[in-house]
């Protein structure tokens, strides 16, 4: 007997059950092996082989399992174009939120900037506090403000920093390690500002999305951007990261005296702790060319270890491509279900 | 679709629909994982845990309570209303409501 499965890229394929455990085993495995972290226990891979084989096209967690689920990139999902995976519909970014808030059912919803950068809210950041002043009145669930720190943004000819991937090609080591130096100092700078002024006009927090997006710089920034904002306001703060590895593109940063390159889930979390970050969102990236049951059982094993390493609650990336949903714009049902369900019951996160 | 409405409709809380709003707020305010959180918010209600998500349940006494219900009720707080008796229920500080407070004072 065969069992519809997906590959990675969402494409719909059949498997045995003999093929889907031998892959579940693998996909553990490699996240074992690759964080130096425990695989899945035998009990563990059998649940998860049930949730894969379920005959029902979507699949939910049993009464009393169900958890938090917030989220990122806020109302441009709503109002935005295809880049952003937006659906292009024509309202307010509060119109959005209040959307997500009586009509989808979410817990916790958020304002972004439509470029989703902090870099280009610095401009129009008065802009900003007045639509923060006017969510405030009529949202009830906790609003955050959130964006990506981009370090990207800083570097040429996008930023006014030397552009690290040309002084490396160019043998400039030094060159490159600096220019993420003095680009981290300039985005700790706009994140610090920008969020003090939305906490001077009542913003409730920040989420830091897709931290590390542009390696270990990235990630020096962002925590201490949030170790000066959690020292200086009320803001909560909520740091999602953007990849299940920190890429050492400096190599050589320390927080705390922790090198940052080359950290894993259950390693960054406890980094972020010490910043100060309230709520932390891994990231486990999924492989296109492997089936979605190799995919979850790996991030399931990455993220567990999370859980169990944290003392502050997870909040799972589980978008398109991440968390063991398929690299797809619009993913399927099936395996986005059985992703949530498979982190709530044998990951335990404590949110999505 | 998708993404949204499916993790909602697999995994989640409800929000104002039930009290998922509640329970996050106390996992971000207090850092709480999810178990201490949904029992402080449901000793706050005065409900069982698993009550929390019951609609049946949540949707009246969200109403009894005054903490902002999923339809539009006439005279039922909503938006900076709801979020200050919130904050009075679970005994946080929420930042738009301390402003609010601010300005009155």
């Amino acid at each position: 007997m065969e069992y519809y499965c997906r590959l990675g890229d969402g494409h719909l394929i059949k498997m045995t059950k003999e093929d889907m455990k031998n892959s579940i085993e693998a996909g553990t495995n490699d996240a074992a092996e690759r964080g130096e972290i425990p695989a899945l226990t035998d009990d563990e891979q059998e649940f998860l082989l049930d949730i894969m084989c379920n005959p029902q096209k979507n699949v939910s967690v049993e009464p009393g399992n169900e958890i938090v689920v917030t989220h990122d990139i806020g109302t441009i999902r709503i109002d935005g174009d295809q880049g952003n995976s937006g659906v292009g519909i024509p309202v307010s970014r509060l119109a959005g939120i209040l959307i997500h808030e009586r009509a989808f059912g979410t817990d916790t919803m958020e304002l972004g900037h439509i470029d989703y950068s902090f870099k280009p809210v610095k401009p129009i950041i008065f802009q900003e506090q007045q639509t923060v002043e006017r969510v405030n009145l009529l949202a009830t669930i906790l609003v955050l403000y959130g964006a990506m720190p981009n370090l990207g943004l800083y570097y040429y000819p996008d930023g006014p920093f030397n552009n690290p991937s040309e002084r490396f090609q160019a043998g400039d080591v030094a060159g490159a390690l600096e220019a993420q130096e003095k680009a981290a100092e300039h985005a700790h700078r706009d994140m610090v500002y920008i969020m003090k002024n939305l906490w001077d006009v009542g913003c409730e927090g920040v989420n830091f999305d897709t931290t590390a997006a542009a390696g270990d710089a990235d990630f020096y920034a962002t925590l201490m951007a949030t170790e000066e904002l959690k020292r200086d306001t009320g803001l909560v703060v909520e740091m999602g990261m953007a990849a299940e590895n920190v890429i050492g593109i400096h190599g050589s940063i320390e927080y705390k005296g922790m090198r940052l390159a080359g950290l894993y889930p259950h390693e960054q979390v406890k980094v972020a702790e010490k910043a100060g970050v309230d709520v932390f969102g891994p990231v486990v990236n999924t492989n296109t060319s492997r089936d979605m049951a190799w995919n979850m059982a790996r991030a399931v094993t990455f993220v567990k270890a999370c859980v169990e390493a944290s003392d502050i609650p997870i909040h799972v990336n589980m978008g398109m491509g991440v968390g063991g949903t398929p690299m797809f714009e619009t993913p399927a049902t099936d395996m986005v279900t059985r992703a949530s369900k498979a982190m709530a019951e044998v990951a335990k996160v404590d949110g999505i | 679709m998708g993404m949204p409405i499916a993790h909602v409709m697999a995994s989640g809380m409800q929000g104002i629909r039930a009290a998922g709003d509640l329970v996050a707020r106390m996992q971000f305010a207090k850092r709480m994982r999810l178990k201490e959180a949904k029992e402080y918010v449901a000793k706050k209600l005065g409900v069982d845990v698993i009550e929390l998500v019951d609609v049946e349940v949540m949707r009246n006494l969200r109403e009894e309570l005054d903490i902002g219900v999923v339809t539009s009720v006439p005279g039922a707080a909503t938006g900076i209303e709801a979020k200050a008796r919130i904050a009075e229920l679970l005994g946080i500080p929420i930042a738009p409501v301390e402003r609010l407070k601010s300005k009155l004072e």
